[in-house]
């Protein structure tokens, strides 16, 4: 089972972080080792899941996107019924209670899109921890609503102006929080990078949504998916779904970046197609860099996926060829965000709107016979004033 | 293998001093005022040089460096021009100068041939922030092929048995981090910053430096005292900035003066 015992991906993973935060690393890497022996711990955790974040989420057929593209059978996994409106809260519930067992009070947090920052506000708010979230102002100008929520919340949201202000810049900054808060405070980092025990434990947090999914999808099918897509900036949902199923050669496992303008200009958030190997924010992974070796700034339409960087087990995964990872441009995306909206009832997050983007794409090209299933992982309410202006509309 | 690190600290041993290790942003307004610095801290008392590479990304410094940082590769900063402007120093001025780059452009360019050009263009050491000892020691070894010293960082954070790994790894001098959090200059030292340098110091043979968070004279004549060495990074950074508009001599005598005030008080 990956990563290794020092948090390595084949050659992607590590630890590449300052001498300060080594100790914090290390300990959390041993507090989860403990946790994940402790069957109280999961119990609670199962239980917070349950009762509050409102699991297990719906596996939903969508019929008449099915009809409308003529192929495979879609089914979608409802990560945007949950409580805060995204799989985020799945990964900041079981690292609150990591939080509480290491006797730290503070909690921070980087956010692109502001789900994980609503997300960890949330987890902060049940258990009572003081809350800093970081986030770009770009972001926070696009994503005006989740600033709000997170301060109702009573969290702070701390604007990050330097480069491109958006989660690049929010994880850097987080990170030199930590430097110097590292005694008292935990990161509570959102997606599948950093340095480990991070991307292995985030993973496994999320997991309980491919862990669902097989289970709902063979209740219902009797056998298991052709087919399982899902969106991919830091890869978290991704990874979290895919982790059961990479064992089943038959399933075609499909990520979905963001292609922003087109992969052939500069603005686009397409790390694994387009990135080299790297070191970022912790890990070595596939990274979007200029020959000296400075990140270069990524863009999408959807703040949570505009990072230059992706989870080192997806680097993995696509070097041994165990997941294809494709793109959808801003406007196929947006394209998909109404169409799923129409046909389905469900207005998804613009993140999520890339994987039904490709979805649409994919599905005419396979008989109807087989099946797909997409991993919704959020809803798009936050993203509607960002697409009323795309698409010249007033609210 | 005799490294210009070692000769600055033997010969500041024997003269009853600290060394004095003071910081610059490579390409900070620009890499020629870099090379006009160094050489002109050199005379004014500097015993190494730190030269910090501009990351886009990076974790380890206050707001002050990186600042610094993002100047610098606005107005163009590239990796290639740092090992010209040394060699051209090379010429002139012997004075240790170590860099201090973020794993992430030495993973770019390629371990082997960073340590390469490094060398080749007379840089004498090699501190990489975000690499860790116990992750170091490849790129540590692929250094030491090179000529250079790799120099790893003890945190206030850093419990005794990683102090030893450090210790084993760190050549040329340790890095002892003052404070718990980024660069940049602190009102006050870490009231328990002896016993932690004593220590360090326990476990290590080699030099014990002391950096982030030394801004003030009185700050390094505190440090000089308890430490090997005094390093300062963002008073150093910050002085440069202020004196930017001025035509490059003006600025470099200017800073010259700040850095020969520090150097005043580096003796034990």
């Amino acid at each position: 089972m990956l990563p290794d015992s020092r948090g390595h991906f084949g050659v992607f993973g590590g630890r590449y972080i300052p001498e300060t935060l080594m100790p914090a690393v290390t300990e959390l890497a041993a507090q989860y080792r403990a946790a994940r022996r402790d069957r109280a711990f999961g119990r609670e955790l199962d239980a917070l899941l349950r009762d509050y974040a409102g699991r297990p989420t719906a596996l939903t057929p969508a019929e008449r996107l099915t009809a409308r593209l003529g192929g495979a059978r879609i089914y979608l996994k409802r990560e945007d019924l949950l409580h805060t409106g995204a799989h985020k809260i799945n990964n900041t519930l079981g690292q609150a209670l990591l939080t509480r067992r290491m006797g730290k009070r503070r909690v921070i947090a980087e956010t692109g899109a502001g789900q994980h920052g609503v997300a960890t506000a949330v987890a902060a708010a049940l258990f009572g921890f003081e809350c800093d979230v970081y986030m770009g102002e770009e972001d926070m100008r696009r994503q005006s609503l989740n600033v709000f929520r997170m301060r109702m919340l009573g969290a702070r949201v701390v604007p990050v102006t330097s480069g491109t202000r958006t989660l690049k810049e929010a994880m850097t900054e987080a990170m030199r929080d930590w430097m110097g808060s590292v005694r008292d405070t935990h990161y509570i980092l959102g997606s599948v990078g950093g340095p480990h025990p991070f991307p292995r434990m985030v993973r496994d947090f999320q997991s309980v949504i491919g862990r669902e999914t097989r289970r709902q999808f063979l209740r219902r099918e009797g056998r298991l998916p052709d087919a399982v897509v899902a969106c991919v900036g830091g890869g978290s949902n991704a990874a979290g779904m895919f982790t059961r199923f990479v064992g089943d050669a038959a399933v075609k496992l499909i990520g979905v970046e963001a292609a922003g303008h087109g992969l052939d200009t500069p603005q686009h958030a397409a790390t694994l197609e387009r990135g080299v190997v790297g070191i970022l924010h912790g890990s070595r992974s596939y990274v979007l860099q200029d020959a000296d070796g400075q990140t270069l700034p990524a863009h999408s339409i959807s703040a949570g996926l505009d990072y230059p960087g992706v989870g080192p087990e997806h680097s993995y995964w696509k070097d041994c060829g165990r997941v294809e990872y494709v793109s959808a441009t801003d406007a196929e995306a947006l394209e998909a965000f109404q169409t799923l909206s129409r046909l389905e009832g469900i207005i998804p997050a613009l993140e999520s709107a890339h994987a039904v983007a490709h979805v649409m794409k994919l599905a005419p090209r396979m008989s109807r016979e087989q099946t797909i299933v997409l991993c919704l992982s959020g809803r798009g309410d936050k993203d509607c004033f960002e697409v009323a202006e795309k698409l010249g509309l007033k609210i | 293998m005799r490294n210009r690190i070692d000769e600055a600290f033997a010969r500041t041993q024997r003269a009853g001093e600290a060394a004095f290790m003071p910081f610059l942003t490579a390409g900070d307004p620009d890499l020629a005022t870099t090379g006009a610095l160094i050489e002109e801290f050199a005379r004014r008392g500097a015993d190494l040089v730190e030269l910090g590479i501009p990351y886009s990304d990076p974790v380890a410094d206050g707001p002050t460096i990186q600042a610094s940082y993002t100047r610098a590769l606005a107005r163009g900063f590239r990796l290639a021009a740092v090992f010209d402007m040394m060699k051209e120093l090379r010429t002139r001025c012997a004075v240790p100068v170590l860099t201090m780059v973020s794993l992430s452009l030495v993973t770019r360019m390629g371990a082997e041939e960073y340590f390469a050009r490094a060398a080749e263009a007379g840089v004498d050491g090699v501190i990489i922030p975000d690499l860790p000892a116990d992750e170091g020691g490849a790129v540590a070894r692929l250094a030491l092929r090179a000529g250079l010293y790799p120099v790893f960082l003890v945190a206030p954070t850093t419990p005794p048995e990683r102090t030893r790994i450090i210790a084993r790894r760190s050549k040329g001098f340790i890095y002892y981090v003052s404070v718990t959090g980024t660069t940049g200059a602190r009102r006050e030292l870490p009231p328990d910053l002896a016993e932690h340098i004593a220590a360090v110091q326990s476990v290590a043979r080699q030099p014990v430096a002391v950096g982030f968070g030394v801004s003030r004279p009185e700050q390094v004549a505190a440090v000089a005292r308890i430490a090997d060495g005094v390093i300062v990074g963002s008073a150093i950074v910050r002085k440069v900035h202020e004196l930017s508009a001025l035509p490059r001599a003006e600025l470099v005598a200017a800073a010259g003066e700040f850095a020969a005030e520090l150097a005043a008080h580096k003796k034990k």
